[in-house]
């Protein structure tokens, strides 16, 4: 298996108490709440860490991209990954992703991410997303047209990268009559891309489909949901009449790891209690704007609900204990065994080939990060790199 | 007042099909419902029926009526609108009264004929930016804080937030949700390049507001008002943003005189 290491670059100077004033830590948090010095802080110790990601054994490091919130500091997610290409020499740097339908001409990417696959000599996987239903709010971008918009861009730059330019773009949402990029990429015919995703069938068949095969990364979710997608995505592709390879599928979940369980869980329960309670704090009218999603599953949700009222924004959401959260498998802490034997046992209903280990979160402190990283990269890793 | 009695059709227009309830006697008004649609026939549709034939449509993708792919925006809306009026329209036409959005598509069709329109009356009308007075962000509201906004009165409030949507309401919840953001997310709620046709419109209009309307606020009345080159302007006290729902007799009153006065 390969072992990719993330961090979301949390601002961890957040002032919780006074954000609670606020419907979410995304959008509408004043910028006021962020402190240049200590954000510059953050920066330069998560560079730092990913970079040691190398050295440590590491097959890549991933970063991501998130608007306006205190939750994830890399709005632009290629600047960092093209201050670790000048920081690495051989691993992958995955940008898991660009958020495709945020921008209004999806050339910018395509020149970006080529861009980085020739600085990197061909190091960079591209991952396609359409962004958290927040980005809509921020950037402006009709939800009503996400899927859309995803599915055009996403043919507009693979056809960049794929065919000799200049050709003319013909599309609903794109139109442009010089597409000719300086540079092309690297890696022929192009950069690996990666889905990640909380799963949708709809993003699973198009994934999978034969002429695409994109690596499939379950990101954010408790256990039972990591193995129905990845299980998911495997029926899809017998479906289509092939096999998934393990580098197809993949897992993303926060790791803290130490001597003992009770160690473990006291050095972690604060920053990891504060990432799923203070910093992912989404109402549903940010998380699934209109149109982000289908009308069916929207549907769903609604149905649940007693009133048409009463929930939402300062309503039933529950604060999440670690215990819960370690209970349901969104997170791993523990001991190095058992961190093992969870995503063993993953590995065996699923045969996945990729973990994606976040090992710093929330509010953790650089030195329970290093703590943290170097203790996986010794004790976890290695295993977890030799399963098959 | 007498109950009219209603009838719920389908009425075609090209491929399309239109829900369409219809009631009443008199010179024909074309109501254009807002987003959130029309849940039932309120007593404001009533009392405009007792001396008025009135037509209240779902707009595609909103209600019972087909969603058709090709209504992109609110440019095609109204565009379709045309089209229904040129299959549909009593000879003589329609007098055209528009909420919120459905205000908004009103000057959106008016600006481009008025072949079939005799007059406009917008309540709380969508479709325009006043620099320096933000609308409510809707989009951003879950359902409690909405009808707080959008109602006034607190115990009709609290009636809606205790109404339990059958599983058909809710299905219907959602389809108004999912076009209404196709139409307004961006630019919200309005159209940047409606105003300056406006003076195109040649018949009568009038402006109808609600004093404590959280979502467009009431200066929108006068820049509406102004740009309509209009004198019929009234702001209904304790109200938001749903005069017809809120001040049922009061909005269908100053409807009927105007369209007295404006008869021939």
């Amino acid at each position: 298996m390969k072992v990719l290491n993330f961090t979301l670059m949390p601002y961890r100077s957040m002032d919780v108490p006074a954000s609670k004033e606020y419907r979410s830590a995304w959008v509408v948090l004043p910028n006021t709440f962020y402190d240049p010095e200590k954000g510059a802080h953050d920066y330069e110790s998560y560079i730092d860490l990913l970079a040691q990601s190398e050295p440590l054994g590491f097959d890549g490091v991933c970063v991501n991209e998130h608007h306006q919130t205190a939750y994830g500091l890399m709005p632009a997610p290629n600047l960092i990954a093209s201050a670790l290409i000048q920081r690495t020499k051989k691993i992958k740097i995955a940008i898991l992703g660009r958020a495709l339908p945020l921008v209004n001409n999806p050339i910018n990417i395509a020149e970006e991410f080529a861009m980085l696959d020739n600085m990197s000599r061909g190091r960079i996987i591209a991952g396609f997303v359409r962004g958290i239903g927040a980005e809509y709010h921020s950037t402006t971008v009709n939800p009503y047209y996400s899927h859309e918009r995803f599915h055009e861009a996403h043919d507009l730059i693979v056809r960049a990268w794929t065919q000799p330019g200049p050709f003319p773009w013909e599309g609903e949402h794109y139109n442009l009559n010089y597409v000719n990029l300086w540079p092309r990429v690297y890696q022929q015919p192009h950069p690996p891309i990666w889905i990640p995703s909380q799963g949708s069938i709809e993003t699973i068949e198009w994934a999978a489909d034969p002429s695409r095969k994109y690596p499939f990364l379950v990101t954010f979710s408790a256990r039972e949901a990591v193995l129905k997608n990845l299980l998911a995505y495997k029926d899809q592709t017998q479906k289509y009449g092939y096999e998934a390879q393990p580098s197809q599928l993949g897992w993303a979940a926060p790791v803290y790891v130490a001597e003992t369980l009770e160690k473990a869980m006291s050095e972690s329960r604060s920053a990891i209690e504060a990432l799923f309670n203070d910093y992912l704090t989404l109402p549903m009218e940010m998380l699934l704007p209109p149109g982000y999603t289908s009308v069916e599953s929207l549907k769903k949700i609604i149905a649940t609900k007693k009133a048409i009222g009463r929930a939402g924004f300062g309503g039933t959401n529950q604060r999440q204990s670690l215990e819960r959260l370690m209970e349901l498998g969104t997170v791993l802490v523990g001991t190095p065994k058992s961190i093992l034997n969870q995503v063993e046992q993953v590995k065996e209903k699923t045969n996945l080939g990729n973990f994606v280990s976040m090992l710093q979160f929330g509010t953790l402190n650089n030195d329970l990060t290093q703590r943290n990283q170097a203790m996986f990269a010794s004790e976890v890793m290695p295993k977890i790199q030799k399963m098959s | 007042m007498t109950e009219t009695s209603i009838t719920n059709n389908t009425c075609r227009v090209g491929n399309i099909n239109l829900y369409l309830r219809r009631a009443g006697r008199g010179s024909p008004i074309l109501f254009l419902h807002g987003a959130g649609g029309i849940a039932e026939w309120t007593p404001f549709f009533n009392d405009l029926s007792q001396t008025h034939d009135v037509w209240a449509p779902d707009h595609p993708g909103f209600g019972l009526s087909d969603d058709p792919g090709f209504i992109k925006n609110m440019s095609d809306l109204a565009m379709f609108y045309l089209d229904f009026l040129d299959t549909h329209a009593p000879t003589g036409g329609f007098h055209l009264v528009g909420h919120s959005i459905g205000g908004w598509l009103a000057a959106e069709i008016a600006t481009r004929n008025t072949q079939h329109i005799r007059s406009l009356s917008l309540i709380s009308s969508a479709g325009l930016r006043l620099e320096g007075v933000p609308m409510g962000d809707i989009f951003m509201w879950n359902t409690e804080e909405a009808v707080k906004k959008l109602i006034f009165d607190p115990v009709v409030q609290e009636k809606r937030l205790n109404a339990q949507p059958t599983p058909e309401e809710a299905e219907i919840i959602v389809r108004n949700k999912f076009t209404f953001a196709k139409l307004a997310w961006y630019p919200r709620l309005f159209n940047p390049e409606l105003k300056k046709w406006l003076h195109r419109i040649k018949v009568p209009t009038q402006v109808i507001w609600g004093e404590h309307d959280e979502l467009i606020p009431k200066e929108y009345a006068k820049l509406w008002a102004k740009a309509l080159n209009t004198n019929t302007c009234t702001v209904l006290g304790k109200c938001s943003h749903s005069p017809p729902n809120e001040k049922p007799s009061e909005t269908a009153q100053l409807i009927k005189t105007f369209l007295r006065k404006h008869a021939e």
